[in-house]
């Protein structure tokens, strides 16, 4: 019987134990509603609270607060619409860059459609932004600029702090990042950082799907994208998903814990599949950057010539190996991913990418098993391939 | 139609009967783009019977996902043995409904492999006149 390796963190996370364990007894005894003043309301509310203050915590937030939402994709939108339309007297003017995932992309294309004027900033062929661009992309009614700190597919760590500094400086701005895929695996600090607005999503980093947050410093103009009922301070109306909550704050003391444990063992585990992919392989091109510290850890993606991405998925699954093709998002669209198309690379060799990506629970036993399969894989997909000449 | 691969898709991307190269080739034909993420390219040879031309085998290199594979092998298993007056006819649904069902969006990997075998007829028959 084969192995089971799960290498596709960047998708999903598995949820913890240890969260798993601290959310049941809000699916069982403890259900209230934490709007109630009542005993089993208040037991609930409690509960919010904590894990409202070890998300806050986790991002080391001293100024302003973390409003749940229902994920990543939510606080995303409800960055970029809540600050557009606040803000629209000032300016209708947005800064992002083309590597953003699509929930920003596509939320820019609305606003566009709403009278809102986006910038794209170039991204060169690491994925990397240019700080000079950014300066000189900047306007009178420039309102907000939106860069992410790591990206999904190719692991892009960008210059945030550097860039929210040059926005403070020159511009009236609020600056977002979108931090989905940084929670988790490496540390995040909205202080450091300077950002206004921060995206937290908690399936990234151990919790549940359909949990998340987004981190609004004081003072920042936003309206809401949900009314309602006035939860989380009249910012996100609903009642709030308790259970999600308290995972997600559990997720949250774990990561204060163990992100540098968790850190360090991603950067090994990220380099031995890259040297291993390399030295067993030719023809085969790293994506994104190649110095692993500017890299999110635990992310390697690569373009294998001659072979397409999904059939190398589809093969790699029959030996119990599970990775991704360009962004697991996009997976039923046959075009290739928009974050490679942004680097430069040509459709053919992006169709050839395959995202491998390291979590917590993973080990070295899982890589060496991915180092013996893959290759064979790759092998026995460019035999059968037109394209391969090797 | 099913959202999902089926097992027999599967099986046939896992274990293509058909792959490689005739060298004695009767028609010889690559359709598809490197740029949309799916080639083929297809050998066929033909024996006679008669006045019978049938297809005696069929052979494939596919660059692309699981459904491009799966549909290229297909197809060489539904021509094979087939005249070539028969296999003129031979439908992209076949393929589909061989497969047991396909994702829509991955309807057009069958058509993409009916491509090939009428463009390798069409070889075929025009090699046929020049002799």
């Amino acid at each position: 019987m084969n192995r089971y390796v799960y290498l596709d963190n960047n998708s999903t996370t598995p949820v913890d134990p240890r969260v798993l364990d601290a959310m049941l007894p809000f699916l069982k005894e403890k259900w209230g509603n934490p709007n109630n003043v009542h005993r089993k309301g208040r037991e609930a509310r409690e509960a919010v609270e904590d894990a409202r203050e070890k998300v806050e915590k986790m991002i080391n937030c001293k100024d302003g607060g973390v409003y749940f939402t229902s994920g990543g994709t939510e606080s995303n939108n409800w960055a970029l619409k809540g600050v557009a339309f606040a803000n629209k007297d000032k300016g209708k003017h947005i800064i992002a860059t083309p590597i953003e995932h699509k929930c920003i992309l596509n939320t820019c294309k609305w606003l566009e459609k709403q009278g809102f004027d986006i910038t794209y900033l170039k991204v060169d062929k690491e994925g990397f932004i240019n700080l000079e661009e950014l300066e000189n992309a900047l306007r009178k009614d420039t309102i907000l600029v939106s860069i992410m700190l790591a990206n999904n597919e190719i692991g892009t760590l960008e210059p945030v702090k550097e860039a929210c500094q040059i926005v403070k400086e020159k511009s009236d701005a609020y600056f977002h990042t979108d931090a989905c895929q940084a929670i988790g695996k490496t540390e995040v600090d909205v202080e450091e950082l300077g950002v206004d607005l921060m995206t937290i999503s908690g399936h990234k980093f151990y919790a549940p799907k359909g949990i998340g947050a987004l981190y609004i410093r004081n003072g920042v103009k936003i309206d809401p994208l949900l009314h309602g009922g006035g939860q989380e301070k009249g910012r996100r109306s609903g009642t709030e998903n308790v259970a999600g909550i308290v995972g997600m704050g559990k997720a949250a003391e774990l990561v204060m814990e163990e992100v540098s444990k968790d850190k360090e063992k991603l950067r090994r585990l990220q380099k031995r599949i890259i040297e291993g992919i390399t030295s067993r392989l030719e023809k085969v091109y790293l994506n994104g950057p190649s110095d692993l510290n500017k890299r999110l850890p635990g992310n390697v993606n690569f373009s294998i010539e001659g072979v397409e991405g999904e059939s190398t998925v589809m093969m790699l699954d029959e030996y119990g190996i599970e990775v991704s093709t360009g962004s697991a998002c996009s997976s039923t669209k046959l075009v290739p991913s928009h974050v490679l198309i942004a680097i430069g690379l040509r459709p053919e060799i992006a169709h050839g990418s395959i995202r491998i990506s390291a979590g917590r629970f993973n080990t070295d036993e899982d890589v060496d098993y991915f180092l013996e399969v893959f290759p064979e894989v790759v092998n026995k997909l460019r035999e059968i391939s037109p394209l391969w000449k090797g | 139609m099913s959202d999902v691969y089926t097992e027999k898709l599967i099986e046939h991307f896992r274990n293509p009967r058909n792959t490689g190269e005739i060298e004695d080739a009767d028609a010889k034909v690559t359709v598809g783009n490197p740029v949309c993420g799916d080639v083929m390219s297809f050998t066929m040879k033909v024996r006679k019977e008669g006045d019978k031309e049938i297809i005696e085998d069929i052979k494939f290199k596919t660059f692309g996902c699981a459904a491009a594979i799966a549909s290229s092998d297909i197809l060489a298993e539904l021509a094979k043995g087939k005249t070539i007056e028969e296999a003129k006819k031979l439908s992209y649904e076949s393929l589909v409904k061989e497969l047991g069902g396909l994702p829509p969006v991955k309807v057009h990997c069958t058509k993409m492999a009916v491509e090939g075998l009428q463009k390798l007829i069409e070889e075929y028959e025009k090699k046929k006149k020049q002799q």
